[in-house]
């Protein structure tokens, strides 16, 4: 009938694009966790450095090959859209800072391969790749996964420059005694297991100060708070994580711990202790904050961060590990399709069951 | 502005998107009228509900506002000429559609006098019964012009039936790119407001509530000045996509919720666009039938953005071609819309018409429609923040991919308004939309398949009993046959042995 000819694909409206995209979300959140990797870098030295590198080296690489293997379409755009770099990077921000070079590595296969691929690829799987993989080596290798060492600024040791830094990475001969020290978290579980108890323990400690600027033993990039909560509220101003998750993981923590030690301050550790210690603030603002392991509603997000808090509470307080954030967040990813069965958002019209509205008396034709 | 979004992002009552608008520099443009072309294509189906019959012949004279098709069955709109001239044809023309199929139409040669034939005016439009105003409105072929293109008269009619107590006006104009409904606020307000009036006088609302969204301060200040200290009350309403969709526009003006399987009618509100306050005005004071609109023609690849008042029919070719042309001659034109970026039309070539709900023609570049290839969820969930029905796209499309459509159905499919917050916002490109359209097509085409398959199994069930009846029957005859000839037979060796016994006795 038309002389014309279709130029183009019809397609369904909408014909604009807000401009978002998964890469610039990824780069986002990278943006936010640099201040506290730098940071981490400077206490810590080359080792680390060695180790952040080959842990995203290590998660691009297998993301390649499994995209590779499962002969998938435009590798390339996939690789670009930074979602294993980011992955990788939380990782390595939870390993020991001096941990040697194969840790890195199978740490980005389990994450990649075993948490993330064999589920289908990306926003597939059901648990946060980077916990699966920090579980899965914490359980297997508790010993290299425990070396937290000293942080070097003040520690009075030298620092390693270039090529000790490797040579410390690559040989994984252990870190000799002086340089490591046990987390505060790790200190009062084992204190408390030898009947001393916390008043003694972390007794004339002036330690808050410390934790807020992350001067003390931990994992690479956890113990920064500061730079963490400052990354997080980034995320949360640019609208790329919602406020739900962190307060109600913060809350899930803080509420029960304050409860408990004004009931028994020599036994549990005090709300500030905890927020402060550990893995919190980088699972509130970082871990949790998942989308693709966390429910999409803001009232589930809350339920889920609650949850995540609160297990990390009880293991910190009852269980054989001095640390829960990765094992509460792996057990809350397991509940989220429930909680998003379960909670939805209520349809305009519609009550929250799903029935539509009653017709008001004395109107309608 | 930037603050009060992150506070109402931080407070979750963050529906809908905010939009880069586009409305400027078009929107601030004076009108330019466009002369009548030389053909006008006028479709038989411009508005929801049964196409228009055409009442003319080819080479019948027509002036200008004569009926040339009538309205068919309880929901329709006539069309009139929108100029005098001859019928050349009823013929084929490609619809305002992304298919690119055609739709029958009148095509009409303009004669160039363009007089007027006899109108039937009316002084006093308060003296008139809504009845009445219905009919004008009905004769004059005026549909919502907002772009759903309902019928209006239909719309008042209900409305004065079930007690409306709320006239809402959509002034709201919320799809970026289109400014008309800016333009005719902005430069006739005063006949807006006195077609405000006329509506609210057919459907006995006591209060019309004319909401206009704040990123129109000259359209608003118009209008408030045109309306007065009267019962017609402008609201500014936050600019945000969706805004002006109907029950959107009515959650924030009057704070009721239209119920899910509910009309507004039935809370008693009803609603209509600015620029159908303005055709019904015309329709019932001057007896004017609505023949031109104003139409917005924007996009990067449009040499002079802006808004024309435009004769129904015209191609959408020609009224570019009047604006000013394309950019370079459309070098770099990426894609042609009719309506919205929002909600619009892809069409396929320029010749197409404009029609009753036409709000713009739009020529966007490649940089503006950013098409590019879907990347799998990331499950972020912003389609969830961003829905003003508050569904969750992402479920509902990962279901249809699958064609659970029931349990599509059971997330709220059929609540989608189709407004597409959920792909405009989607970081991984995904087109959300399309799911849903297929899905509701597919459903329909179902009902569809389904109410044969009823049908012809009605069909079959009634054969077979009949067939059963006429066997039975045949047998029931053949049983009555038989018994018959027996009692006859029997009758007869009765008789025969009778007459025997007879003849033996005389033999005896």
């Amino acid at each position: 009938m038309n002389s014309h000819v279709l130029t183009a694909q019809p397609v369904a409206s909408p014909h604009a694009h807000g401009g978002n995209s998964v890469g610039r979300t990824m780069f986002r959140v990278q943006w936010a966790l640099l201040p506290a990797t730098l940071f981490g870098f400077w206490l810590y030295g080359w080792p680390s450095f060695f180790m952040w590198l080959l842990t995203v080296a290590a998660c691009v690489g297998f993301e390649a090959l499994a995209l590779k293997l499962m002969g998938a379409p435009r590798i390339k755009a996939s690789l670009l859209d930074g979602s294993a770099l980011l992955t990788g990077w939380l990782l390595a921000l939870t390993l020991p800072p001096w941990a040697p070079w194969w840790v890195p590595v199978l740490g980005g296969f389990i994450a990649i391969i075993i948490g993330k691929q064999v589920f289908g690829g990306v926003g597939q799987n059901v648990f946060n790749p980077a916990m699966v993989a920090r579980v899965a080596l914490l359980v297997s290798f508790p010993v290299p996964l425990t070396w937290w060492v000293h942080p070097l600024p003040g520690g009075g040791l030298p620092a390693p420059d270039v090529v000790e830094g490797l040579r410390i990475f690559l040989t994984s001969l252990p870190v000799p005694d002086a340089m490591t020290s046990a987390s505060l978290l790790g200190h009062a579980k084992t204190e408390m297991a030898r009947g001393i108890d916390l008043l003694h323990s972390l007794g004339g400690e002036s330690s808050r100060l410390q934790s807020w600027f992350g001067v003390r033993a931990g994992s690479f990039g956890e113990s920064a708070t500061l730079l963490i909560l400052a990354g997080g509220l980034y995320l949360i101003a640019c609208r790329i994580i919602s406020w739900h998750t962190p307060l109600a993981v913060l809350a899930g923590v803080a509420l029960p711990a304050a409860i408990a030690h004004g009931i028994d301050p020599a036994r549990f550790l005090a709300p500030e202790t905890h927020l402060l210690s550990g893995a919190l603030m980088l699972g509130a603002f970082f871990i949790a904050t998942d989308y693709v392991t966390s429910p999409n509603t803001a009232l589930g997000q809350l339920i889920f961060g609650l949850g995540v808090g609160f297990v990390t509470w009880v293991i910190r307080s009852f269980g054989a590990y001095p640390e829960g954030m990765a094992f509460a967040v792996l057990l809350m990813n397991a509940l989220t399709p429930v909680i998003d069965r379960f909670i939805k958002p209520r349809i305009l019209g519609r009550d929250r069951q799903g029935k539509p509205l009653d017709i008001p008396e004395g109107q309608g034709a | 502005m930037g603050f009060m979004n992150l506070l109402k992002h931080l407070l979750s009552d963050d529906w809908g998107v905010h939009p880069d608008d586009h409305k400027r520099p078009a929107a601030d443009a004076p009108v330019r009228v466009m002369p009548v072309p030389q053909r006008l294509y006028l479709p038989l189906q411009q508005h929801l509900g049964g196409p228009a019959r055409p009442v003319v012949l080819v080479g019948q004279q027509v002036s200008k506002g004569e009926l040339i098709a009538e309205a068919q069955g309880m929901v329709s709109a006539p069309i009139h000429a929108p100029t005098s001239g001859t019928i050349v044809a009823v013929s084929e023309i490609t619809a305002p559609h992304p298919s690119g199929l055609t739709l029958s139409a009148i095509i009409l040669e303009a004669d160039g006098r363009d007089a007027w034939g006899e109108l039937p005016a009316c002084v006093d439009p308060f003296s008139l019964s809504p009845a009445e105003i219905g009919q004008r409105v009905a004769a004059a072929g005026v549909v919502g012009m907002g772009g759903a293109a309902f019928p209006s008269s239909v719309k008042l009619v209900g409305a004065s039936r079930a007690k409306v107590t709320t006239l809402v006006i959509n002034g709201g104009e919320c799809e970026p790119y289109l400014s008309c409904d800016d333009r005719l606020m902005r430069d006739q307000a005063a006949a807006i407001i006195d077609g405000i009036r006329i509506m609210q006088h057919a459907t006995g609302a006591n209060v019309a509530l004319v909401g206009i969204e704040d990123n129109k301060p000259e359209a608003i200040a118009a209008m408030q000045r045109a309306a007065g200290r009267g019962d017609v009350v402008i609201r500014p309403v936050p600019a945000r996509y969706p805004m002006g969709s109907e029950k959107q526009l009515i959650q924030v003006l009057t704070g009721t919720e239209v119920p899910a399987d509910g009309r507004p009618a039935d809370i008693g509100v009803i609603v209509h666009n600015v620029g159908t306050a303005l055709a019904v005005r015309a329709a019932v004071r001057e007896g004017k039938p609505l023949i031109s609109r104003l139409v917005t023609v924007n996009g990067q690849c449009a040499a002079y953005p802006g808004n024309i008042e435009v004769r129904i029919g015209t191609l959408a070719e020609e009224v570019i071609a009047f604006a000013g042309g394309l950019k370079g001659d459309g070098l770099g034109l990426a894609r042609r819309i009719m309506g919205g970026p929002m909600m619009g039309m892809q069409i396929p070539h320029w010749r197409v018409p404009v029609v009753k709900g036409s709000s713009g023609i739009l020529a966007l570049d490649a940089s503006e429609v950013a098409a590019q290839e879907p990347n799998p969820c990331i499950r972020c969930g912003r389609c969830v923040k961003a829905c003003p029905m508050g569904l969750l796209p992402l479920e509902m499309s990962a279901r249809i991919r699958n064609q659970a459509y029931d349990e599509a159905i059971d997330l709220g499919l059929k609540d989608c308004i189709a407004c597409g917050c959920c792909a405009y916002v989607c970081p991984s490109t995904i087109p959300l939309v399309q799911y849903f359209v297929h899905a509701k097509g597919e459903l329909a085409a179902q009902d569809r398949t389904k109410l044969r398959n009823d049908a012809t199994k009605k069909l079959a069930l009634q054969r077979q009993e009949r067939l059963a009846r006429e066997a039975r029957e045949k047998a029931e005859a053949a049983a009555r046959r038989k018994a018959e000839r027996e009692a006859a037979a029997a009758k007869v060796a009765a008789e025969a042995a009778a007459v025997n016994a007879q003849t033996q006795g005389e033999s005896a």
